[in-house]
């Protein structure tokens, strides 16, 4: 029990479920079964893009990947305006976003390497180019997804929805590549000490890269999700993620300043953070309180983190 | 050839990188070389001169703020409502939001907690206390402010005047002053500021209180040019006061920061929007350019320390 105790993500669950229950006590238990499914489908898309920046704040202090909303936006518009609702072309739309993904991760990463610009900087300007990308692309057009993503992005199996399931497989990889390859602990070690990891003849260069690739893929295949569940693709569809990304990152137990990540934290904040705002809705408060209870939350959370693990800047 | 001091060279390239927009803007629309058409061109000058310094102070201290930008519309939300109706209760509140600011200096000095994290947390609370002042865009700027922003000062327009000012003020207090030093000193070793015997937890909270202090100056100004405000006006501050600072010859380490260059760098961000305006730019492809600009200017910069280095090896 007290080892479970000293896990870093238990609290993200405990304070989870705390709010369900706070949740359930307003309604009276009616409506446990909804409220469960869409928070298990909105958790998803914040699952996706946080682990993806995950990998990259693990890679050290200065790591973090400002281009996620963008690299949605414009891989969610492009998969769908390829696709023109023909469910025939599907597989093509799922290459397109992770052909995108990988396109942006190798221009932020070539960025920060040719420029030797700080990750903030580059994928700030990266995320510029890809935003005006996405507009000349969309032109106010919303195209439909295709039947069959629509049906399978809003759908159930087995009471649990189809998104949701497929954020738990990526996640399941994510883990097995951090946790249990050789990759894992690589950047691990980068995010320890950069330069013992350069000392020690770890592929220092490589392993960011395909950590930035690996982020924008993410991203990327979030976005395409996302497009197909609400229907189509819109302009800002990615801007919430950019702030929701990196707090769902620190909220589930990884060290901001790198070398040490926790993938189930990322579900446990990830369900925690759309359950407050559930809550505050179901209390009848207004979006300020909201936004105020979600920074204070952050806020504390960090305070708290920082007793045990003694963060280094 | 009179070799020129590295502080000198690193902001070299932020003024030629502004001096080349200008003189673009005017080849390119001639008629812009009137006050009046300055005046148009640099009309929002002060408040960004003023966030950009805001975000150099705390990234002086290897801070960053995330949250500048729904902390100068939050400003600017109070700006234009309490300062308007109850003068002595808005102030005080703007007042609290500079201790606020203190006290989060200090608590991430003292928990050692990455600044990134706190004022991404704080960036949802002031977005939620601005919408709590002011629910649906309005209000108005005091009369003060409408006043003092619509002086038309004989020699240049305001925005240029005033930018020069802010500059020169802001060079006086981080770069020449013994506190401007303490902080810079705190964001270059911490630890041996703290030998010295100053506490780097007062530093951190006067660097702090600092920045809030110019922030606030920034969310009046920008009430008293636009008239009136709502809870997103300044929310693409954080973004352009970061990138303002990084094309001023500003690093995000080492407390190596210019008050001069962040002024140049934010006004260079301005004058970028302007210019791709004329140069027919579609819309679309606005803000793309602008990330260009700034991807451009960096790696001249780049160019420039090597060939300083080569210099200094010869």
């Amino acid at each position: 029990m007290n080892s479970i105790l000293r896990l870093p993500w238990i609290w993200s669950f405990v304070a989870a479920a705390a709010v369900w229950l706070l949740t359930m006590f307003a309604t009276g238990g009616a409506g446990a079964l909804g409220l469960t499914q869409a928070t298990l489908t909105f958790a998803a898309f914040s699952v996706i893009v946080g682990t993806g920046q995950m990998f990259v704040i693990t890679l050290g202090p200065g790591n973090i990947d400002l281009a996620v909303p963008a690299t949605m936006t414009l891989a969610g518009t492009v998969a769908l305006k390829y696709m023109d609702t023909q469910d025939a072309l599907v597989l093509h739309g799922i290459a397109i976003s992770i052909a995108i993904g990988l396109g942006i991760g190798l221009a932020n990463y070539a960025l920060i390497k040719a420029l030797r610009i700080p990750p903030i900087i580059a994928t700030l300007a990266m995320s510029f180019v890809i935003q005006s990308a996405a507009i000349a692309t969309n032109r106010g057009l919303r195209i439909k997804p295709p039947e069959a993503m629509a049906d399978f992005t809003t759908g159930l199996t087995l009471g649990i929805p189809n998104v949701a399931l497929t954020a738990l497989a990526i996640t399941g990889v994510a883990w097995v590549l951090l946790m249990r390859s050789v990759y894992g602990r690589w950047i691990a070690a980068i995010g320890q000490s950069r330069a013992a990891a350069r000392m020690a003849g770890l592929p220092v260069d490589g392993a960011s890269f395909a950590t930035y690739l690996l982020c924008a893929v993410l991203a990327a295949l979030a976005g395409f999700l996302l497009a197909c569940f609400s229907g189509g693709a819109a302009l800002n569809m990615g801007s919430e993620y950019l702030l929701m990304s990196i707090a769902v990152v620190v909220i589930g137990g990884t060290a901001v300043a790198g070398g040490d990540s926790n993938v189930p934290g990322i579900w446990g904040a990830s369900l925690f953070m759309f359950l407050v705002v559930s809550m505050l809705n179901t209390y009848g408060l207004g979006a300020g309180y909201r936004l105020i209870s979600t920074g204070l939350i952050i806020i504390t959370v960090i305070l708290l983190a920082s007793r045990g693990l003694g963060f280094r800047r | 050839m009179k070799r020129l001091s590295p502080d000198a060279l690193r902001l070299a390239l932020p003024v030629l990188a502004l001096s080349v927009l200008i003189i673009s803007v005017f080849i390119m629309r001639p008629n812009v070389m009137s006050y009046n058409g300055l005046h148009l061109l640099f009309k929002l000058g002060i408040p960004i001169a003023l966030a950009t310094l805001a975000q150099m102070i705390i990234m002086s201290v290897n801070d960053l703020d995330l949250s500048m930008g729904s902390f100068i519309s939050f400003v600017a939300c109070v700006t234009a409502t309490w300062l308007v109706d109850a003068p002595l209760i808005g102030a005080l509140m703007l007042l609290g939001a500079i201790a606020t600011y203190a006290a989060l200096g200090m608590v991430i000095a003292w928990r050692g907690l990455p600044s990134i994290v706190v004022t991404l947390g704080m960036s949802f609370v002031w977005a939620g206390l601005a919408v709590l002042v002011l629910p649906t865009p309005g209000g108005t700027a005091p009369g003060w402010v409408a006043s003092l922003m619509s002086v038309r000062p004989t020699l240049m327009p305001m925005g240029i005047a005033g930018s020069i000012i802010i500059a020169v003020v802001a060079h006086f207090v981080i770069m020449r002053s013994s506190f401007g030093v303490l902080i810079r000193g705190v964001g270059g070793n911490e630890r041996s500021v703290a030998r010295a015997g100053w506490s780097v937890l007062w530093a951190r909270a006067a660097a702090y209180a600092t920045a809030a202090s110019f922030a606030v100056l920034a969310g009046i100004t920008l009430v008293g040019l636009m008239t009136s405000a709502d809870a997103n006006i300044a929310l693409r501050y954080t973004l352009l006061s970061i990138a303002g600072v990084i094309l001023g010859g500003g690093e995000f380490t080492g407390g190596r920061v210019s008050a001069i260059g962040a002024v140049v760098g934010a006004l260079t961000l301005l004058l970028a929007g302007s210019f791709l305006t004329f140069l027919k730019v579609p819309n679309d492809w606005q803000i793309g350019a602008q990330g260009m600009i700034l991807i451009g200017i960096l790696g001249l910069r780049l160019l420039l320390v090597r060939l300083e280095k080569r210099r200094g090896r010869a």
